[in-house]
């Protein structure tokens, strides 16, 4: 493939695809980000569950340990 | 204590500073991407929310706008590999002046429809390279790989898609 081949096709897919002239933002999304920061810290991480459930699993393997569980609470 | 060194601390109200200052630019880099302004939009939030997040990887004395922009284009590669299946692209905020009226319905149709199924990483280079005519260098920094490997993506994107336009029945003549 040449360059004018790359050429061509460069050209045909402008006349498919044209370049975005409408970059503009139109609205501040300042309030949207501080939703997904409210949103975020509300989450609990993947991880924190599965400490619970490998919690949970020992718990019922071996429920001696669930007073010294208490007493280190 | 300077801005960015406050927003490397954890500062929200540094954070918005540099939110409102840099909104604009991250949408503008993000919109030529996906070419979409509502997933721009979305896509923006979800930027600034991955810059707050590291932010304390972020060493204060360096260029934010430019992490700013790889961060975006991380983000946008990663719309763009959940969308690849879609097999359409919006046209909105193409400029349809600009559009050949020689070039049939159809066939644009099917041009969209093989560069929309470009794997990802290909799509990103070959928008930012061969539709919005950004440099090869600007775009080694925002993908954050070395020119020469944009210029094989690029070069690898143009033979994917010419192999399957060929095989859709699309002519490519040099006169076009």
């Amino acid at each position: 493939m040449n360059q004018q081949d790359h050429q061509a096709l460069q050209t045909l897919l402008k006349q498919a695809l044209a370049p975005v002239t409408d970059t503009e933002l139109v609205r501040d999304l300042w309030p949207e980000m501080l939703r997904k920061l409210d949103r975020q810290a509300a989450r609990v991480p993947w991880f924190d569950w599965t400490l619970v459930a490998l919690l949970c699993v020992v718990l019922l393997l071996f429920p001696r340990a669930i007073p010294a569980l208490l007493y280190h609470l | 204590m300077e801005l960015l060194e406050r927003f490397a601390t954890g500062d929200l109200e540094a954070f918005e500073t540099l939110f409102r200052g840099h909104q604009k630019h991250v949408y503008a880099w993000i919109v030529r991407i996906v070419r979409d302004s509502g997933i721009a939009e979305d896509l923006t939030v979800e930027t600034f929310w991955r810059i707050y997040r590291s932010r304390a990887r972020f060493d204060p004395a360096g260029n934010f706008p430019a992490w700013a922009r790889r961060i975006a284009t991380n983000a946008a590669l990663d719309h763009l590999r959940k969308s690849r299946r879609e097999t359409d692209l919006p046209e909105d905020l193409a400029c349809p002046a600009k559009a050949d009226p020689a070039v049939q319905r159809e066939t644009r149709q099917r041009i969209r429809q093989a560069f929309s199924q470009l794997p990802a990483k290909y799509r990103l280079v070959a928008t930012l390279a061969l539709l919005e005519d950004e440099p090869y260098e600007k775009i080694a920094a925002a993908t954050g790989i070395s020119v020469a490997l944009v210029k094989v993506r690029v070069f690898r994107a143009v033979r994917a898609l010419r192999k399957k336009l060929l095989s859709m029945g699309v002519e490519i003549s040099r006169e076009t």
